[in-house]
């Protein structure tokens, strides 16, 4: 019988199943950072529990760190007290790798597990953050977790889960100039909506998602969680091989070629069923920006913010009345020309180098608008950062205007300094627009690393093809 | 984990659609390493005029008179009845607790996010879903009828409205277990120790690379 990615990921990791298809499942990888493990640490101990396998441990801290004036350390003290506590108990229990605080290779948990080649296909990945989803770009079954989950694979390397349904998202064709894979899952979202995925895994397939690089997956996978999906995942190929070649905790040359091949057979076979299949026309994808407070309230950049008297449903209408209110727009103005007062580079979803690269090649040579306040990149990790700077893009970023900072989630949720005041609005290359999200009453609209410097650029929502 | 069995209480209606784990919890307040005392920052940034800080007295904070569980009916609420997508966004356990703090035992709701979901179950907290149908009529039932209140019934897997309507709810089978006992998800998992040492010999052998 023919079988899909997510039934062959399941299947290779049942340690135990119960009649009613509850089922233990062995994790093979468990990324920490400092928000969501105290407390788990803390149970451990208190229950006189040891972590099982501590080599599958690969820590880092990034929610809380500062991204300017390193020499100074974390000044607030709640949120040092919390990075120093991830540090004690990471120096108490073990780890495969820990990139505490300064450390040259420390960044946001989501981009430093794939650059050290941590993230490898097959794997189940766990972490207590829900854009765990990242790792699928790996053809990874990876999850977001509770803290009671992570005491839990802590203690038993496994976590207790039950089958999900199955879900193929197939965007065939090709991806037009400017359009890139954040525009992708954005469109997939306004599409199948935030709870569209509710209940399934979602392996992303077809042309347009196999010519995206493995970064570019890492994107849409990303964002699989904010469509409800459980996991998002992408079969192997030659990308994802070639990726992985020559990375620090990638299979070395004896194991190499016994990976390669069980690796070639992550993919769903030839006829294989889904529960669900959605498709997409890759040329139908314009670039996306968010208008709402709800990464579904979606619209391409020549596109109206929508008019709630044009919605039927009345829970969806008020739903969109308060969004509009929230957000300060006016229903049927055109997105494109609505200011910003300040531009995010940065997050899990794009910080990696590629993000940087386009965002920086729509910059050089301009400058920032006069209404721009503030436009930061945050480099995803340390060795993201040294390798722009390598090749140039801080110059170009800073010639600009823009402020080059040090690598965390930054302003992807504020709770270090970097956040909205109320009332601001923002273009941010993150992955959510929820109500105070960048801020207590900021107002954060979603768009890919190129629309993100294109608003940068005009002073308000740009369409960067006009750019390129 | 304490048990839960049979619950009655007073309701009180959130009305809104998607509500997720930031409306519930504000990101300040994650930085705490504890597990309690996130009860009165529960829904902070819409139950205060004001921004919370983590740590502070919240007692004469200014709240907000429109606010649902500010009015004076709703006090001492243990079930959240709420619309679709609850609990959307991240994985912080930190909602569940403040809800869980704050007194809530049961939210029913036409759906919820899956991580969110999950966690409720490990902090004690039983996640209801309802038809959208039942859900609307719950909501015209506790806006026009002060102090109503729901029976909550796990194991019959029912919930019994003030006029004696039953309405059946669906619960999987382990996790209806372990909320009826109070049981720890950790000790049950280490029943099976050795078939989990098994299985990681076995995978070592095949993969290795994966345990360099
Ligand atoms: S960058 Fe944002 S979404 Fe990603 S892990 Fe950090 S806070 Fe979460």
């Amino acid at each position: 019988m023919p079988q899909n990615l997510y039934e062959k990921l399941w299947q290779s990791h049942v340690v135990h199943e119960e009649a009613d298809g509850t089922a233990l499942i062995y994790i093979d990888r468990h990324l920490i950072h400092e928000v969501t493990s105290p407390q788990a640490f803390e149970g451990l101990k208190l229950s006189g529990r040891k972590p099982w396998r501590v080599s599958s441990i690969v820590a880092t801290a990034d929610h809380n760190t500062p991204t300017n004036n390193w020499d100074r350390g974390i000044e607030d003290p709640v949120s040092r007290l919390q990075v120093e506590t991830l540090d004690a108990n990471i120096r108490e229990v073990g780890s495969l790798a820990y990139f505490p605080f300064k450390d040259p290779r420390q960044g946001v948990v989501h981009v430093v597990g794939p650059e050290h080649g941590a993230t490898l296909p097959g794997m189940t990945v766990v972490c207590g953050d829900s854009h765990t989803s990242t790792h699928g770009a790996f053809a990874c079954l990876s999850l977001g977790i509770g803290t009671s989950e992570v005491e839990h694979v802590l203690a038993t390397q496994c976590l207790v889960q039950k089958k999900s349904k199955t879900m193929l998202i197939r965007v065939e064709g090709r991806l037009g100039k400017g359009v890139t894979a954040k525009d992708v899952v954005l469109a997939i979202i306004g599409r199948i909506g935030t709870a569209g995925g509710t209940g399934y895994a979602v392996e992303f397939g077809g042309s347009a998602i196999r010519s995206l690089s493995m970064e570019g997956r890492m994107t849409v996978c990303n964002m699989a969680i904010e469509a409800g999906a459980r996991m998002g995942f992408v079969a192997v190929d030659d990308v994802t091989i070639d990726y992985l070649q020559g990375r620090a905790f990638s299979p070395k040359a004896d194991y190499w070629d016994k990976a390669v091949a069980y690796w070639r057979t992550l993919h769903s076979d030839e006829g294989a069923r889904f529960d669900h299949v959605i498709e997409l026309r890759a040329e139908d994808i314009r670039p996306q920006v968010t208008w709402g407070t709800s990464p579904e309230m979606v619209v391409s950049i020549d596109d109206l913010v929508p008019d709630p008297a044009k919605q039927s449903d009345p829970v969806k209408r008020e739903g969109m009345e308060r969004a509009l209110q929230y957000m300060g727009l006016n229903p049927n103005t055109p997105i494109k020309g609505v200011k910003v007062d300040k531009v995010f580079i940065g997050s899990c979803t794009n910080s990696r180098i590629e993000d940087l690269r386009v965002a920086a090649h729509v910059v050089k040579g301009r400058h920032i608008a006069a209404n721009v306040k503030q436009a930061l990149v945050v480099p995803g990790s340390g060795l993201v950062k040294r390798q722009a700077e390598a090749e140039g893009l801080d110059k170009i970023f800073l010639a600009a205007g823009f402020e080059w900072r040090e690598p965390g989630c930054s302003m992807c949720l504020a709770m270090n300094a970097d956040r909205l005041e109320p009332g601001e609005r923002c273009a941010s290359t993150s992955n959510r627009n929820f109500e105070g999200r960048q801020g207590a009453g900021g107002r954060t609209h979603l768009v890919s690393p190129a629309m993100a410097a294109a608003a940068a650029i005009a002073g308000h929502f740009a369409d960067v093809r006009d750019l390129l | 984990m304490d048990k839960f069995v049979c619950l009655e209480g007073l309701v009180a209606p959130l009305d809104r659609a998607n509500v997720d784990t930031d409306a519930i919890i504000p990101k300040q307040f994650l930085k705490s390493i504890k597990r309690s005392g996130f009860g009165p920052n529960l829904f902070d940034e819409w139950r205060y005029m004001d921004v919370g800080q983590p740590g502070q007295d919240c007692t004469n904070r200014p709240r907000n008179p429109n606010f649902v569980l500010n009015q004076p009916r709703y006090q001492g609420a243990q079930i959240l009845l709420t619309r679709k997508n609850f609990g959307c966004g991240s994985s912080r356990e930190h909602a569940p607790w403040a809800l869980l703090d704050y007194g809530f035992r049961v939210i029913l709701a036409e759906s919820f996010a899956d991580i969110f979901f999950n966690n409720c179950f490990k902090n004690g907290i039983l996640p209801i879903v309802l038809p959208a149908n039942e859900i609307d009529a719950l909501f015209a039932e506790v806006q026009a009828l002060p102090g109503y209140r729901l029976k909550v019934d796990l194991s019959a897997q029912q919930v019994l409205t003030p006029s004696g309507k039953a309405l059946p709810f669906e619960v999987d089978a382990f996790r209806k277990e372990c909320l009826l006992n109070g049981w720890d998800d950790i000790g049950l998992t280490l029943r099976h120790a050795d078939k989990i040492r098994a299985f990681e010999e076995k995978r070592r052998a095949e993969q290795p690379w994966l345990f360099a």
